[in-house]
C-alpha cells in the first residue's frame, strides 16, 4: 500500500497511458462498427458472414492474437490498438444490427409514411431507438478492452499491465497487487457507469415509445 | 514462415506436446473445479434467495476483473506454478457457470413449479424433476462460456510459471524466435476455436435432448 502512494504518479501514467489506448481502440472500434452494423442489420445473409468473421476473432485469446500480429506489426501501440478494434467488432456490429432490427415496424412504417427519406429514419428513429442496446454492446467491449489492453502491454504498448509485468519480473508484490487493484477498479468503473447509461436510455426510449 | 515452424518443431521434439497437454491439464481442472464450486453453490442461492442478492453481485464484480489482473493477483498469495494457476483459472471461470445456473433454476416458469407443487412435490424433488431438467440449457451456456474463457485465460498461465501453450508465446518473445511465437499464436488460437465449437456442439445436444433446441 506504501509504495503504491509513494509512487502515484507511475501509477497515474500507466492509467492515463491505458485509458488512452482504450477511448482510441473505442473511437476506432465505432467508427469500423458502425456502418457495418447498420449495412447488414436488414441483410441476413451478410450479417450471418460478418459474425463468422468476427467471431473467429473475438475467440483468439489475446496473448495469441498479438502474436499472430507480430511479424506484420512489430510491438508498441499499434498492434495493440489494432487487435483491441478487432476483439471489438463481433459485440459492437452485432449490438448495432440486432438493436436497429428491433424498432417496431409500425413505427418504420409510420415513418415512411409520413416521407422519412431512409438516411433521416435512420438518424431520427432507428438509431436514437437502438440506443440501449448498443450501449449495453459498448459496455462490454470497454470492459473487455481494459483487460485486453493489460496484456498489451507485454508488446510494450504501455498502460497497467506494465505495472503488473514490471512486478512479476521484479518479484515485487506491492507492484502486482497495485497494477491489478488498478486494472480491476478501471474495468469495475466502466461497467458501473456504462450500465447507467444504458439504464437511463432505456427508461427514456420506453417513455418516447 | 511454414518452414522455420516445421524446422522449429522438428528442433524441438516433445516442446509443443508437453505445452499443449499442460494447457489441457490447466483448463479441465480449472473447469471441473469451477463446476464443483459453482453448481451446488448456485442451488443453494436458489434456496436462500436473501444471501443470493449480495453474492450474485459480488460474483458480478468477479466477472469484471481482467484475466492478468487476476493471474497477477494471484502470485504474491501463493506464487508460481500449476496449483495458483489452476486456483486464478477456477475463478474467473466459475462466474460464468453461477450466475447462468442461479438464473436458470430461478427462472424456471413459475406456473410449472407451482403445477409441480399442487401435485405435492417437495421443493427438493421441484429442483430435481422440473427447475434442473428445464434449466439444463442455459446451465450448459454457462458452462461452454466458463470453458472457453478458461481455456483463453490458461494462455496467460504463462507469467505464472504455469506453463501451457502461452509459454511457447513468451519464449519465442524472449529469445526473439518468431515461428515459435507465431506457432504458439497458431496453436492456442486453433485450441480455442475448437473448445467453442465443441462445446457449442454439446450445447445443441443438450438442447436437442431437452426437447428445447432453438
Amino acid at each position: 500500500m506504501s509504495w503504491a502512494i509513494e509512487n502515484y504518479d507511475l501509477l497515474a501514467v500507466a492509467l492515463g497511458e491505458h485509458i488512452v489506448l482504450v477511448a482510441t481502440a473505442l473511437v476506432l472500434s465505432l467508427v469500423i462498427a458502425f456502418p457495418l452494423g447498420i449495412w447488414t442489420a436488414r441483410r441476413p445473409a451478410l450479417y450471418v458472414a460478418t459474425m463468422t468473421v468476427t467471431g473467429v476473432l473475438y475467440t483468439i485469446p489475446a496473448l495469441a492474437l498479438f502474436a499472430l500480429l507480430l511479424p506484420f506489426m512489430g510491438l508498441g501501440k499499434a498492434p495493440a490498438i489494432t487487435a483491441l478494434v478487432l476483439y471489438s467488432l463481433l459485440i459492437l456490429v452485432r449490438n448495432i444490427a440486432i438493436g436497429i432490427r428491433e424498432v417496431p415496424a409500425e413505427l418504420i412504417e409510420a415513418a415512411d409514411g409520413m416521407g422519412y427519406g431512409k438516411s433521416r429514419r435512420l438518424v431520427r428513429i432507428e438509431l436514437p431507438l437502438a440506443l440501449p442496446v448498443i450501449v449495453a454492446g459498448i459496455r462490454i467491449t470497454v470492459v473487455t478492452q481494459i483487460a485486453v489492453a493489460t496484456v498489451a502491454a507485454y508488446i510494450n504498448a504501455g498502460g497497467l499491465g506494465d505495472i503488473i509485468f514490471q512486478g512479476i519480473t521484479q518479484d515485487f508484490g506491492a507492484k502486482i497487487a497495485a497494477g491489478a487493484v488498478l486494472t480491476s477498479l478501471l474495468a469495475i468503473a466502466a461497467d458501473e457507469s456504462l450500465k447507467l447509461v444504458e439504464r437511463r436510455l432505456r427508461a427514456a426510449t420506453s417513455e418516447r415509445l | 514462415m511454414l518452414g522455420d515452424i516445421l524446422a522449429w518443431l522438428a528442433d524441438h521434439p516433445g516442446a509443443f506436446e508437453t505445452a499443449a497437454s499442460r494447457h489441457l491439464a490447466l483448463s479441465i481442472t480449472a473447469l471441473i473445479a469451477a463446476m464443483a464450486l459453482a453448481l451446488p453453490l448456485a442451488l443453494v442461492l436458489v434456496r436462500w434467495h436473501h444471501a443470493a442478492g449480495s453474492v450474485i453481485a459480488a460474483v458480478n464484480v468477479l466477472r469484471t476483473i481482467p484475466s492478468l489482473a487476476l493471474l497477477a493477483a494471484i502470485l504474491p498469495l501463493l506464487g508460481t506454478g500449476f496449483l495458483p494457476s489452476v486456483i486464478a483459472l477456477t475463478l474467473y471461470g466459475l462466474p460464468a457457470i453461477l450466475i447462468n445456473t442461479h438464473t436458470a433454476l430461478r427462472e424456471v416458469d413459475p406456473d410449472v413449479v407451482e403445477a409441480g407443487l399442487g401435485q405435492g412435490m417437495t421443493p427438493r424433488q421441484v429442483m430435481r424433476r422440473i427447475r434442473i431438467p428445464l434449466g439444463l440449457p442455459v446451465i450448459f451456456a454457462g458452462i461452454r462460456t466458463a470453458a472457453v474463457q478458461i481455456v483463453s485465460a490458461a494462455t496467460l498461465a504463462a507469467f505464472i510459471g504455469g506453463g501451457g501453450l502461452g509459454e511457447l508465446i513468451t519464449a519465442g518473445m524472449g529469445t526473439l524466435n518468431i515461428a515459435e511465437l507465431v506457432l504458439g499464436g497458431l496453436a492456442v488460437a486453433a485450441l480455442a476455436m475448437a473448445t467453442e465449437l465443441f462445446f457449442a456442439g454439446l450445447e445443441w445436444s443438450v438442447r436437442r435432448s431437452t426437447g428445447l433446441a432453438a
